[in-house]
């Protein structure tokens, strides 16, 4: 396939069956390849969408600076976007994210400025609005509340599962943003009647819920539970566990937040094979395990691994 | 046997620094009662007039309890309650 630029290749990822995770043949996974994407991850179809809202919009012109509260993936699809489109960027991120995280974004020409690792993504969050404040020419897109992030996955996420599993029964992606859950699971809604919209939420060390008192609390503005018909936290042993069934029953090299989804996939799955219910579960696999090789995830016992992952940002 | 309910950091200053407390009932609204009954406090903490707070999530066995039934959500001995901060979380 040939485009003009790399911004013109997002989207268009392959739809790839799990024969051998799944239960039997009326209960099938599939996994949605979003590290197909120009910079790996599933948040290149948002960068490019958030930037040409703020483009048309007139927010942002030659040279203008981008801010963005982020601990990885949407910094770098940023970084990737804001070369090819001529910005700066500015990226805010917990100190705890992985090594390759800051040396992707500082390779992309990207700035990136830490934040206290105690509350993870609250903090970035706190801290990039306090910059937006002080800086009033910096354009900051915040995914969280731009309703770019969403429709991007209406217009492109829930279109492509939908034209490759018209048979689609469960769509499971993991929850941050809320992006892709809200825009694939409403396209999905409108089309599918009866789909299941689930949400797998990863479920952190104690240093990620740190917070001084509750209502320093965070929901994204974007997230509207209707959308959604359960939502599953997920452990971080879990996730590691389901993380190398990938790699070792189907060959997929995938990050941890793909295990994440994955565990509630499966628990999905044996529910209607148990019921003997047709399923065409189809899962996000966010990015691959590249990025996450330092943290240890994919050698040594789960129990060591797990142990690394301690106070980590994983997904 | 009993329901294990995992309490979140911030708020074990109720639960006397205990991590998990034991609760009992035969719905969640049933088992926040049994506990404010024992932690006192702990239960306005939890929930509102409008029922569970906005930044507080509740999981019964890891499933988040506002998709099956909320308060009503039926609970049973052998059961794992977690309570968790509502936080932006990970890496996007």
């Amino acid at each position: 396939m040939r485009y003009d630029n790399l911004l013109e290749s997002v989207g268009g990822t392959p739809l790839v069956g799990l024969p051998r995770l799944s239960p039997g043949p009326e209960v099938r996974l599939w996994a949605k390849l979003e590290e197909r994407n120009p910079t790996g991850s599933i948040k290149d179809r948002i960068a490019a969408y958030m930037v040409a809202a703020a483009e048309k919009d007139g927010l942002l012109r030659a040279g203008s600076t981008i801010l963005e509260p982020t601990s990885g993936n949407t910094g770098i699809s940023l970084a990737m976007v804001a070369k090819v489109r001529g910005y700066r960027l500015i990226c805010v991120m917990p100190e705890n994210t992985s090594a390759e995280r800051r040396q992707l974004l500082e390779a992309f020409g990207a700035e990136v400025i830490s934040s206290p690792a105690a509350g993870g993504s609250n903090e970035a969050v706190r801290v990039a609005k306090g910059l937006a404040a002080e800086h009033p020419g910096w354009v900051m897109l915040y995914q969280y509340g731009n309703e770019a992030n969403e429709r991007a996955h209406y217009e492109t996420t829930g279109p492509e599962l939908l034209a490759d599993l018209p048979t689609i029964t469960h769509f499971v992606a993991g929850l941050g943003t809320t992006g892709t859950l809200m825009g694939t699971g409403r396209f999905l809604r409108e089309h599918v009647p009866g789909v299941q919209i689930v949400a797998a939420e990863p479920r952190y060390g104690e240093l990620v819920y740190g917070l001084r008192n509750l209502s320093e609390g965070f929901v994204p503005e974007l997230y509207d539970e209707s959308v959604l018909t359960s939502r599953f936290s997920v452990s971080s042993g879990d996730a590691l566990r389901r993380t190398r069934e990938l790699l070792a029953a189907e060959g997929l090299f995938a990050g941890i937040s793909s295990g994440c989804v994955l565990h509630a996939a499966l628990g999905i799955a044996a529910k209607a094979q148990a019921a003997g219910q047709r399923a065409d579960i189809a899962l996000v696999i966010a990015d691959a395990g590249w990025k996450y090789l330092s943290t240890g995830a994919y050698g040594g016992t789960l129990e060591e691994a797990e142990a690394r992952l301690e106070g980590q940002l994983w997904a | 046997m009993a329901i294990d309910v995992r309490i979140p950091t911030i708020l074990r200053t109720y639960t006397g620094g205990a991590k998990s407390v034991e609760g009992s009932g035969s719905t969640l609204a049933e088992l926040i009662a049994d506990l404010d009954g024992r932690f006192d406090g702990l239960g306005d903490r939890l929930m509102d007039d409008a029922g569970l707070r906005r930044f507080i999530n509740v999981y019964l066995n890891d499933e988040d309890v506002r998709f099956i039934g909320g308060l009503a959500a039926p609970v049973a001995d052998g059961d794992t309650v977690t309570v968790l901060p509502a936080v932006a979380g990970g890496a996007h």
